[in-house]
This record gives structure tokens, C-alpha cells and sequence, in this order.
């Protein structure tokens, strides 16, 4: 007989719930992580296809400081979650680029060492780098982690720094593409976060890639005692005088818990209530989904004549259109990830890897019959690796397809099936909860609907919400 | 339970938070977020191990305590059970 009644129940086995279920264990509360997939990991996950393993998500870890700079939310985690740094055996990355105009007319290169970016932008935009620095003070004097600050829009606030749109798209680009679920605009503590993840700090990935993290989550989750139910998702969620009273999985078992942590997404949990709270859902449901095409090479890009490049954020418009595309696939603009190209200390990973992600249209992808479907995925995966490759280093046809092992592709319907995210929405919820409070007294959000963004910005959002609904409360 | 060794306690508890910081040089009487980078993210774990590993229960009323390894320890000796003996 399964034991049913935990002090506190976790819905999702992500980045966000996974380091939730750490915190709450080591402290010696009886948590148990439900998760309706046979692989943890959630938006940042690994699958097996022909004999090959995948990442999924997974581009970079953002967040990336060298050993010894403290203060940062990378330290913060690996504190919090009593993690080695060297568990994680972060390799940083080359170099990336932000690139724009249909001839790639500019271009500027970042590092982990924010000085590149900055005398990139005193370069080629010297009127606007005076107040660029400024712009870079009131981000670094911002508190992101506020739980309560209102919504400001940061197209806004750039404004009254930055007078070039061209400049100020290409700073938006990347933070968009690497975590903004709203259309056009972002909330400007959104900004902040991201900008401080890719410019201010950096970008890293474990040679192995999103598994390693995942692997050293789930030893620490086991050894501090942590329970999980793979293969067992949450259907329901009974509400009763104004709390969560009991949950219904999958599978028809009932269980109770005194707590409740959802890191399914806003929208997702308030579906999940019993009464379902359709119209709070569908008020803040996300509209952005994407295509990711991946293509596995027998040599290492660079050798093909790709270069250097990690992460290649690219636009050929003249302004930059971060919106729900119109067609299928927006192929204006897009993010390369070359994984091949990180420090890997004199090693290499045994393939290349060309990865492609464009903006897509959940509804156009949805509900295609299975022939359409294959065809148009088919269609895609060209079209968007050849609006990519306008941006690397011209590299001929037929040595790409003599180099060319095997090739996958996901789309907002793989999104959909395998997170559960309503419209394929990556990003969730364009309105974030930050307090991750519910209407229901002990269900509390975490993850990607609380705010914290990206990999560790998600793990960072469990910690955060175990220790402010669950821990600091019973601490009292 | 001696002074002396509360602040081993302590310390202990500090290495396993922050294992990031060099805490060989610990000044007793100088509060603990001037010498080291510790957030409040930090302290709440400080509270929190303690009530693990030792069973002492900091109301939250009393964080200010526990500012310096000096402060700690003349707090935190009296609430080992041991201590009437020592």
C-alpha cells in the first residue's frame, strides 16, 4: 500500500520542481514529486531517437560566472542545494553573436566577459554608449528577485536610454528568445534577469549536456530522503474552503498534502482545479511556440567552416518582431546553437550539432492530419536551416549533406505533448506570478510561471518558493 | 556544551552552507556578513540546520542573534541540553 498523505506534493519533476523537492527533503519534510512523463526534466529534457540522444531545451545554461564570484544566482543554487560546482562541470562557452540585416550588415559579439559586448556597442554604436552604461547601472541596481514589484514595461525603460531601435532590438533579441513569453514587449524585471544571465554573467554547458544537471538534481532529491512518482501525473486538484485538499493522479489514487507546489504553469494548475478556473487560464495563457530543427554532423562545425560561434541570435527585418508568427514558422529571425562549440578542456563531443529555433504558430501545427504534419515538418526543416545559415560562414551544399549523419526536428505540437504547456508555449504565461500564490491557500506556483528564468533561474524559483511558503513559515 | 565548541557547531554548519567561503580567519566578535558573503537565503539555512542537525529552534523574532560567532554562541550554548552540565 502506497503511503497518501505528504506534507507537501510537487507537480512536475522540471529544473523547478526537482530543486523545490531538494530544499524541502534535506529539511525533513515528507515530499513526494509527481510527474506525468517517464523522464524528468521537463522544458529542459533528453530523449533517444534511432540509437541518439537529444537535448531538448537545453541551448546553454545561462548564469554562468567563473569559480569564485560570489553573490550571483548560480552560487545562490549551488548553496542552497548543498551542490558542488564541479557536479555541474560547467564548460564555457566561445563566443556568440547577435546579428542583423538580410546581409548580416552588423553584428555584435559577446563573451562571458561582459567588456566584449561593451566595446562591441562603443564601436559600432558610439552614440549610444554613454548611456548603455547607464542602462547596464540601473540593471545591476535592480532587485529582480522581488516578490512583489509591479509590472513595468522595459520597452520603456530601454527607451529612455537607448535611442537607436536597431541597437535596442539587438539587446532584446537574445532575452526574448531565451525566455520572454510575452509578444513584443517584456516585463522589465524579465529584462533584467536576462540580461544579467546572458550579458553580465554567461554561458555554459556540461559536456554531456542537460543530463549531467538532471543526474546530480535526482541524487540529491534521493538522498535527502525525496520520493517521486514517474509515470504519474496529477489529474486534478480538489479544492474544498478555500485550499487544495486533495489530489487525484493519473492513475485514479487520491492522495492529500498540506502543502501543494505546481510547476506545470499558471494556466496548466488553474485547469487542473476542481472547479476549473477556466477564464483566470485562459486570460494568461502563453502564444509563443517554436520550431527547433537539429542536424547531427560527422565532424565538428567549426571544421565544416561554421567557426567559433556558440549561439548565433539572428533578424534580417529592420525591426525585430517577437510575436506569435502569422504562418507556420517566422523565418525573419531565429537563435543557432553550435553545442560543439564550448570549452571542453581539450575534448570534443563525439558529433556535431546544428541546431535552429525560429518562432512558430501552435494553432497552424496543431491539428494536421498525420501526412500534412510529416510534409510540412519536412518543408520547414529546410527552410528555417536555410535562414539560418545566411548568418554563419557560407558553407557548401553538398559538403553539409555529405556531413550530415541524421536530422530530427520538434514543433509546437511536440512541445504540447511532451510539457503539457498549453499552446506549446515554452515560456509559459505572459503575466508571471511572482509570489507564486494561487487562489487556493496552500497550492503555490513555481518554475516558469513564478518568473525566474532559465535553467537555473527555474531551479532558483523552486528553492525560492519552497523556502518562502513552506520552510520560512514552518521556521517561525 | 562549551562556548568554544557552539562555534565549532556553527562553523560547521557555515562550511556545509557556503563551502565557497575561507572561514579559517574568522574574527569571533565581527559580524558574519562583513567578513563573508552570506544572504539571508543563507541565514534561513543557518536556522534551519541547526534545527535539523541540534534540535534548536530560533524564533525568527531572534535572527539578530546570530550576527556574530561571538553573539551565536552566548545564544545558542544555553539551549543545548547539555549545557547546565558543561
Amino acid at each position: 500500500m502506497n503511503d497518501s498523505r505528504y506534507d507537501v506534493a510537487i507537480i512536475g519533476a522540471g529544473m523547478s520542481g526537482l530543486a523545490a523537492g531538494i530544499r524541502l527533503a534535506h529539511f525533513g519534510k515528507k515530499v513526494c514529486i509527481f510527474e506525468r512523463h517517464n523522464a524528468p526534466g521537463g522544458l529542459n529534457s533528453f530523449y533517444s531517437f534511432a540509437g541518439r540522444k537529444y537535448d531538448v531545451g537545453l541551448h546553454a545554461m545561462t548564469n554562468y560566472v567563473p569559480p569564485g564570484v560570489k553573490g550571483t544566482p548560480l552560487g545562490k543554487l549551488l548553496r542552497q542545494l548543498r551542490i558542488d560546482r564541479e557536479e555541474f562541470a560547467l564548460c564555457p562557452q566561445k563566443q556568440s553573436r547577435i546579428v542583423f540585416g538580410p546581409n548580416s550588415e552588423i553584428s555584435l559579439r559577446f563573451t562571458n566577459d561582459f567588456a566584449v559586448l561593451e566595446a562591441e556597442i562603443a564601436a559600432k554604436f558610439p552614440s549610444q554608449i554613454d548611456n548603455g552604461r547607464s542602462l547596464v547601472q540601473a540593471v545591476r541596481a535592480y532587485d529582480d528577485v522581488s516578490f512583489d514589484a509591479q509590472p513595468v514595461s522595459a520597452r520603456e525603460v530601454v527607451g529612455r536610454y537607448l535611442s537607436d531601435p536597431l541597437l535596442t532590438d539587438m539587446i532584446f533579441c537574445p532575452l526574448m528568445y531565451y525566455g520572454n513569453a510575452q509578444e513584443r514587449d517584456m516585463e522589465f524585471g524579465q529584462f533584467v534577469i536576462m540580461f544579467k544571465a546572458l550579458f553580465l554573467e554567461g554561458f555554459a554547458r556540461p559536456f554531456e549536456g542537460v543530463r549531467l544537471i538532471l543526474r546530480v538534481l535526482l541524487e540529491k532529491y534521493r538522498a535527502a530522503g525525496g520520493e517521486r512518482r514517474m509515470k504519474c501525473g496529477v489529474a486534478k486538484i480538489i479544492e474544498q474552503e478555500g485550499r487544495a485538499a486533495r489530489l487525484i493522479l493519473d492513475n485514479g489514487d487520491e492522495i492529500t498534502a498540506d502543502q501543494v507546489i505546481s510547476s506545470v504553469g499558471f494556466a496548466e494548475t488553474m485547469r487542473l482545479c476542481e472547479p476549473a478556473r477556466v477564464t483566470e487560464a485562459e486570460q494568461n495563457t502563453g502564444a509563443l511556440s517554436f520550431i527547433e530543427t537539429i542536424t547531427v554532423l560527422n565532424r565538428q562545425p567549426a571544421s565544416l567552416g561554421w567557426g567559433d560561434d556558440t549561439i548565433v541570435f539572428f533578424n534580417d527585418s529592420t525591426r525585430f518582431d517577437y510575436s506569435r508568427p502569422v504562418d507556420q514558422v517566422d523565418l525573419r529571425s531565429g537563435v543557432i546553437c553550435l553545442p560543439n562549440n564550448f570549452e571542453y578542456d581539450g575534448d570534443e563531443l563525439p558529433e556535431g550539432l546544428f541546431r535552429v529555433t525560429c518562432l512558430a504558430n501552435f494553432d497552424r501545427w496543431a491539428n494536421r492530419p498525420e501526412d500534412i504534419y510529416q510534409a510540412d515538418k519536412k518543408r520547414w526543416f529546410t527552410e528555417a536551416t536555410r535562414s539560418a545559415r545566411r548568418f554563419l560562414p557560407a558553407v557548401d551544399e553538398a559538403a553539409l549533406v555529405a556531413a550530415t549523419i541524421t536530422t530530427d526536428m520538434f514543433t509546437p505540437r511536440t512541445i504540447r505533448k511532451y510539457t503539457g504547456h498549453l499552446n506549446g508555449a515554452i515560456y509559459g504565461a505572459p503575466h508571471k506570478i511572482r509570489n507564486g500564490r494561487t487562489h487556493l491557500k496552500n497550492l503555490y506556483l513555481c518554475g516558469t510561471d513564478q518568473g525566474f528564468l532559465g535553467i537555473v533561474g527555474a531551479m532558483l524559483s523552486g528553492i525560492s518558493m519552497a523556502n518562502f511558503h513552506v520552510l520560512q513559515g514552518s521556521a517561525k | 556544551m562549551t562556548k568554544d565548541a557552539c562555534k565549532k557547531l556553527v562553523i560547521d554548519i557555515i562550511s556545509d552552507i557556503a563551502p565557497d567561503e575561507d572561514l579559517s580567519g574568522i574574527k569571533p566578535e565581527i559580524r558574519l556578513r562583513d567578513q563573508l558573503q552570506l544572504d539571508s537565503m543563507d541565514f534561513l539555512d543557518i536556522v534551519m540546520e541547526l534545527r535539523k542537525r541540534h534540535c534548536i529552534e530560533v524564533p525568527e523574532a531572534d535572527y539578530g542573534h546570530l550576527a556574530s560567532l561571538e553573539s551565536c554562541a552566548e545564544y545558542l550554548t544555553p539551549k543545548f541540553p547539555d549545557s547546565a552540565k558543561a
